[in-house]
């Protein structure tokens, strides 16, 4: 197992506001590590800071060896799912093709390589039935699967995933972490996972990165997701409850929305 | 049958082919530029379509034509006028206006603001009255050479713009996230895609008129992404249908005392028209989606 991405004494924030600081951070290939927080505890922007699009304050983040850097095509990037509207000229297929050629000049030129290379990656998700179909009309986890066959399109060594599950029901949360899991297994991929909930992707992480108050703890689920170490973390009296393999986190401060939806589930 | 007499009495009065033949040689000018305003208008219509950007074109057309008529009125002509009206406004929306709910509301703000300078700068102006009109509605005669270069000059450049940055433009306005996390250059891809779709909207005007653009600049990217999703055929679709529409529109005005516009309006409109209801019947014939397995 080689580290492919390290930070070291890494601090970040936006104008006076201070995210986090003093984060050592290593990820190996074949290495899945989710990243839990509240809403604004710096999250996404760690993905931001990886992907070159942000400045730490200070301390260094490296992709294998050297500095992270603008459009790195190593690294894939799941985003958030977001409904492609009517009016938006792809169907599946090109969703896909878009991160095999989509940064380059001019327009794609069809060649049987470029289709046999979209077609393998296709069905490495499981999407050839929907491959013709228009974007707009496919499901939130259907575009997934494509968002996720796009992102391994450059042969990355590192996946960054942003909250790839919200807003899909629980069958296709499973699908889109099964794929994530597969994709890391078989192509040795170190990834970051940002998620709100841990429990759709609890029996595939390896560690976890948990932010909060400016702090954060990093080890395995079964040692940073207990009552002591988040009620410190947190500075307030937080609960972990587990409840048939699944993890249940009670009393967190920032209420945010999103924090919580197992307490539905729990009921 | 009086009601039959008198449409045809006012179709006489509208249309008269009698010289037709002799009339096509001095619209070589015109044919020409409504071809190439088609293929311009169909082409960037895609990404106006894409980028939902249909209500920023028309705050930039009425910039366009403030500019156009204060060209007219000072004399430094409809052309540089419309290009400095429509790349302000342009470049306006598209530094101000990054994310959509900004942009409608620097558009809404600019736009009376323009047609308002253009009505002062034609008020002022004591000129032939025919070029005040031309400039809302359309003209088709009175293309004169110089005219038509220019106009095939800016819209080559926004052709070629276009093809150059067409893949990246296409990732991010299809996933901006995404595609700037692969390197693409989001940021300067959508001020240079405003830069162009300024210079098509000031070759559109002197054409179609301010008021009017849409129709060749949105109208057919429109229908084709009715009846496509390929990224091959919506561009070919919406390139084709507004050519029809322009040269369609320059033909049938030719022999009639009409101004071009409500032409390619209506052409326009019909394509569309046709183009909603071929996709209603797609789409009601198309079978059940076959359930995936999850």
């Amino acid at each position: 197992m080689s580290v492919v991405l390290r930070l070291e004494r890494a601090a970040l924030g936006f104008g006076a506001r201070r995210l986090w600081e003093g984060l050592d951070l290593e990820v190996s290939s074949g290495e899945l590590i989710a990243v839990l927080g509240a809403n604004g505890s710096g999250k996404s922007s760690l993905l931001k800071v990886v992907l070159g699009q942000v400045p730490l304050w200070s301390g260094s983040a490296t992709f294998l060896g050297t500095p992270v850097r603008r459009g790195d095509r190593r690294i894939g990037y799941v985003p958030q799912q977001r409904l492609a509207e009517d009016g938006v000229p792809l169907r599946g297929r090109d969703l896909v093709a878009l991160g095999v050629d989509g940064h380059r000049w001019g327009v794609p030129i069809p060649s049987r390589a470029r289709r046999q290379r979209v077609n393998q990656l296709l069905s490495s998700v499981g999407a050839e039935a929907y491959a013709s179909t228009p974007l707009s009309s496919l499901s939130g986890g259907e575009q997934q699967r494509l968002r996720i066959a796009q992102a391994l399109a450059a042969d990355p060594r590192l996946l960054l995933c942003d909250e790839p599950l919200l807003s899909l029901d629980l069958p296709h949360q499973r699908l889109v972490s099964d794929l994530v899991d597969d994709a890391r297994r078989r192509l040795d991929l170190g990834v970051l996972f940002v998620t709100h909930d841990i429990n759709p992707i609890l029996d595939k992480v390896d560690r976890v990165l948990y932010i909060a108050n400016h702090r954060f703890r990093i080890g395995t689920p079964d040692e940073v997701m207990t009552t002591d170490v988040l009620s410190e973390l947190f500075d307030a009296p937080v609960e972990v409850i587990r409840h048939n393999g699944r993890i249940l986190v009670a009393g967190v401060p920032d209420q945010d929305p999103y924090h919580h939806p197992e307490a539905a589930v729990l009921r | 049958m009086i009601g039959l007499d008198s449409l045809g009495t006012v179709w006489s009065e509208i249309f008269d082919f009698s010289d037709y033949r002799q009339l096509l040689p001095l619209l070589k000018n015109s044919i020409i530029a409504c071809v190439v305003l088609g293929i311009v208008g169909g082409l960037i219509g895609v990404f106006v379509m894409m980028r939902d950007m249909a209500f920023a074109v028309h705050g930039v057309s009425e910039l366009s034509f403030a500019g156009a008529a204060a060209g007219l009125l000072f004399g430094a002509g409809v052309v540089t006028g419309a290009l400095l009206g429509s790349l302000t406004a342009a470049l306006l929306i598209g530094v101000l206006g990054a994310r959509a709910r900004d942009r409608n509301s620097v558009t809404a703000v600019l736009m009376p603001f323009g047609l308002g300078l253009g009505i002062l700068c034609l008020g002022l102006y004591h000129g032939r009255a025919a070029n005040k009109f031309g400039l809302l509605t359309g003209q088709i005669v009175a293309i004169d050479d110089p005219q038509v270069t220019s106009l095939i000059v800016i819209s080559a450049v926004v052709a070629v713009g276009l093809v150059v940055i067409w893949r990246p433009l296409l990732f991010a306005s299809t996933d901006a996230d995404v595609a700037a996390a692969r390197g693409v250059p989001v940021g300067v891809l959508s001020i240079v895609f405003m830069i162009l779709l300024g210079l098509a909207v000031a070759v559109s005007v002197q054409i179609v008129g301010a008021l009017l653009v849409l129709s060749l600049l949105v109208t057919p990217a429109a229908a084709a992404l009715r009846v496509s999703s390929s990224p091959v055929w919506v561009p070919l679709l919406s390139t084709a249908f507004a050519v029809v529409a322009s040269v369609g529109g320059i033909l049938l005005a030719a022999g009639s005392s009409i101004p071009i516009s409500p032409y390619i309006t209506s052409i326009s409109f019909a394509i569309y028209l046709s183009c909603r209801l071929l996709s209603v019947r797609r789409t009601s014939h198309r079978s059940p989606e076959p359930a995936h397995a999850t």
